[in-house]
């Protein structure tokens, strides 16, 4: 325990700050989660690492060049056909399926990726620069990494960008439309098969933009998926499906958790923090429904 | 297929794969060739690392070979290496260290990479007496054990950053320092914190910030935020090259100014690649460097090694691959000196090396590690975007001065 965070309001307003941009980049990936999960009722534990995969196409465009924030458009349109492509090969067979089964498929997908990516792009940590800079506040005892404010913002964009599409566009409704019924949405002429592809593209493509943002905001490795698909999980449990402004405050409450866990209980226990918060929401959820007697015992 | 062709099926295989085995079981010494075993990371998370370790391997087993080979009672042999991909596992590991030993018969084996996998293959070789000498497992607890059959050409990790406190303390004046550190939850890291520990005690320095880091870990935002706001002597931190990358990243982020900062796995990290002139005045600990003045009759000198590496394999070598092909040369010498096959020989001749390499000199302590070789300092300097890692301690192979207080990010370009 270290109190320290206490003594100095600087570094409180530092580990809000952090936390909460931290937290809005988490949103965006919890979003493309709790979007397919709605729709399909697929959990994904390939989530994760769909995000490191977008985070490598923005390297490789950095490797040949091209300033690593361009990712944040070339990644989604490459990783929405990689979610179209894995729906049309794995997903497919298993949407009508047991949960249980979806996750095993996603686990598979996802160490089929971990190894994929490390046969491709090796074992190395590596990191693009964004050369941003830094922004700093009063008198320099806060600073913010501009990467940062920057993939918070792009984070932001998409998502209401989304919202907006989700709302007005023909495949966006179709989309909400099975999310609801997708019995019903396919006795009314709804294509459901595209209609899921779409999805999981979009998804991949979620996974993209956050990946790209992380290729400049922080480091990646084959391997460090999964802290990702289990964070967007945590955030989709707290806000439950389909309600993006939940999803929005969950990601930042999350980021803010984190970031305060570490300052207090140490750095050895932020993902652990995360962990045990899961626990308890999870056990207070229970606690609440049984109170309700709405559910079969 | 009847019963009967399915049983003569089944006696067949039974007896070639007998045969395979039986034969295969003498295979320590196959005519000229000395048989070695190695399961080394050829993929998972330490594939970079285990290239490194058997390119290095590669080298000096084609450099010895070439060069004569291994002189056992009159006799020339040369050496082989028998690999299997590990798969960065510590469990998978210790099953082809297995294989190796009783179906593939070897007698004699090289380390993988890194401590995890070589404390999981140390209980067997141990088991089957078989002697090893391994380059890529520096974590203290090797050596703690009581081995008898481990020999590791390299420095224990608690080595690796004691320098850089005392290199502190000398630039306060002999006094104290104020300690802040983070290291990542790994055996090696740990390690390399306790060997802080020691050298905090003995010049009376004080620990003020003293974080763990989890293994997922790509952000330590929060222990900079502390750092800067608590104002250390030295920051040192641990956590192999995500570490390293994620230091540096948000150092120059945050424009952490700290007097000095330490670290581990630069070079493995590439990190004046990766970060260029933001990763400059980091001091890395390294086991060794091409400029060093050690030298043997099989590569010459470092430079002369880092120059047939890069003309081999078509990069700078790590000190990972150098480390490795010591190994080799560590095994000859020892093979020679016991002039016999026989493995309880062969270790008893590994114990009382003594030798010089280009890699450095060789000696093995009572727990196996070589205690003959010190650690070296090197702090990145940059020309412009151009940075290269400069050797700095100890003071008998620096090529150039310690450069302190690192500048303020202020006043950086």
């Amino acid at each position: 325990m270290d109190f320290l965070i206490f003594k100095a309001p600087m570094l409180m307003v530092q580990a809000s700050l952090d936390g909460i941009l931290l937290g809005i980049l988490f949103a965006l990936i919890a979003y493309g989660m709790a979007l397919q999960w709605g729709v399909m009722n697929i959990i994904n534990i390939a989530q994760g690492d769909l995000v490191i995969l977008g985070g490598y196409i923005a390297y490789t465009i950095y490797l040949w060049g091209i300033h690593p924030a361009w990712g944040v458009i070339i990644s989604p349109i490459i990783m929405f056909f990689v979610g179209w492509g894995l729906y049309k090969l794995v997903i497919n067979k298993v949407v009508d399926r047991d949960l249980f089964i979806s996750i095993l498929a996603t686990f598979g997908i996802a160490i089929v990726f971990q190894q994929l990516m490390n046969f491709i792009f090796g074992a190395d940590v590596v990191v693009a620069q964004s050369e941003y800079g830094t922004t700093m506040l009063f008198d320099n005892s806060v600073t913010l990494p501009n990467s940062k404010i920057f993939s918070a913002f792009i984070s932001v964009l998409y998502a209401v960008a989304l919202v907006i599409y989700m709302k007005k566009s023909r495949l966006g409704r179709a989309i909400r439309a099975t999310a609801q019924n997708a019995r019903a949405a396919k006795i009314l002429g709804v294509d459901t098969e595209k209609v899921y592809a779409a999805t999981f593209g979009i998804n991949a493509a979620l996974c993209g933009i956050a990946g790209a943002l992380i290729s400049i905001t922080l480091t990646l490795h084959p391997y460090v998926g999964l802290p990702y698909t289990v964070r967007s999980f945590m955030i989709v449990i707290v806000a439950g499906l389909g309600n993006l402004p939940a999803v929005a405050v969950s990601g930042m409450g999350l980021g803010l958790f984190e970031e305060f866990a570490d300052y207090i209980l140490g750095t050895e226990f932020r993902i652990g923090a995360v962990f045990l918060l899961l626990v308890l929401i999870l056990v207070y959820r229970r606690f609440k429904l049984s109170k309700k007697r709405e559910y079969l015992k | 297929m009847n019963k009967i062709a399915k049983l003569f099926v089944t006696f067949i295989s039974a007896i070639t794969l007998a045969l395979v085995s039986f034969t295969s079981s003498f295979a320590k010494v196959e005519g000229e060739y000395i048989v070695l075993g190695s399961a080394i990371s050829l993929t998972g998370k330490y594939s970079s690392n285990g290239v490194h370790t058997q390119n290095g391997y590669n080298m000096a087993v084609d450099r010895i070979n070439k060069m004569g080979g291994v002189e056992v009672q009159g006799k020339k042999y040369k050496f082989e290496i028998i690999y299997y991909d590990d798969e960065s596992n510590p469990k998978r590991a210790a099953q082809l260290a297995e294989r190796l030993i009783k179906q593939d018969g070897v007698h004699y084996m090289l380390g993988p990479y890194s401590s995890g996998l070589t404390k999981a293959i140390a209980p067997v070789t141990e088991k089957y007496k078989i002697p090893m000498v391994e380059a890529n497992g520096a974590s203290r607890s090797l050596f703690t054990k009581g081995y008898k059959y481990l020999f590791a050409v390299l420095s224990p990790a608690n080595q690796y950053l004691e320098v850089a406190i005392d290199l502190a303390v000398e630039k306060n004046g002999g006094k104290g320092v104020k300690i802040a550190q983070a290291f990542e939850q790994d055996a090696f890291s740990q390690d390399v914190r306790l060997g802080i520990l020691d050298a905090a005690k003995r010049t009376g320095s004080e620990i003020i910030i003293d974080d763990k880091l989890p293994k997922e870990l790509n952000d330590m935002a929060a222990t900079l935020a502390k750092v800067k706001a608590v104002k250390p002597d030295v920051l040192v931190v641990s956590g192999h090259t995500k570490g390293a990358l994620t230091a540096i990243r948000q150092i120059s982020e945050m424009k952490v100014d700290v007097p000095m900062l330490a670290m581990t796995h630069c070079d493995a990290a590439k990190l004046s690649k990766q970060h260029g002139k933001k990763s400059e005045f980091a001091l890395c600990a390294s086991q060794w460097h091409k400029n060093l003045s050690y030298k043997d009759k099989f590569f010459g000198s470092g430079k002369k090694y880092a120059k047939d590496f890069q003309k081999e394999f078509g990069y700078d070598p790590p000190y990972q691959s150098a480390e490795s092909s010591a190994a080799l040369l560590v095994f000859k010498d020892a093979f020679e000196r016991a002039n016999s096959f026989d493995r309880d020989a062969v270790r008893d001749a590994l114990v009382d090396t003594e030798m010089q390499t280009f890699y450095g000199n060789i000696k093995f302590g009572p727990g196996g590690q070589n205690v003959a070789k010190p650690m070296i300092l090197f702090q990145v300097r940059c020309k412009g975007d151009d940075c290269e890692n400069r050797v700095v301690a100890p003071t008998k192979w620096a090529s150039d001065k310690f450069y302190h207080p690192i500048p303020k990010w202020s006043e950086r370009s």
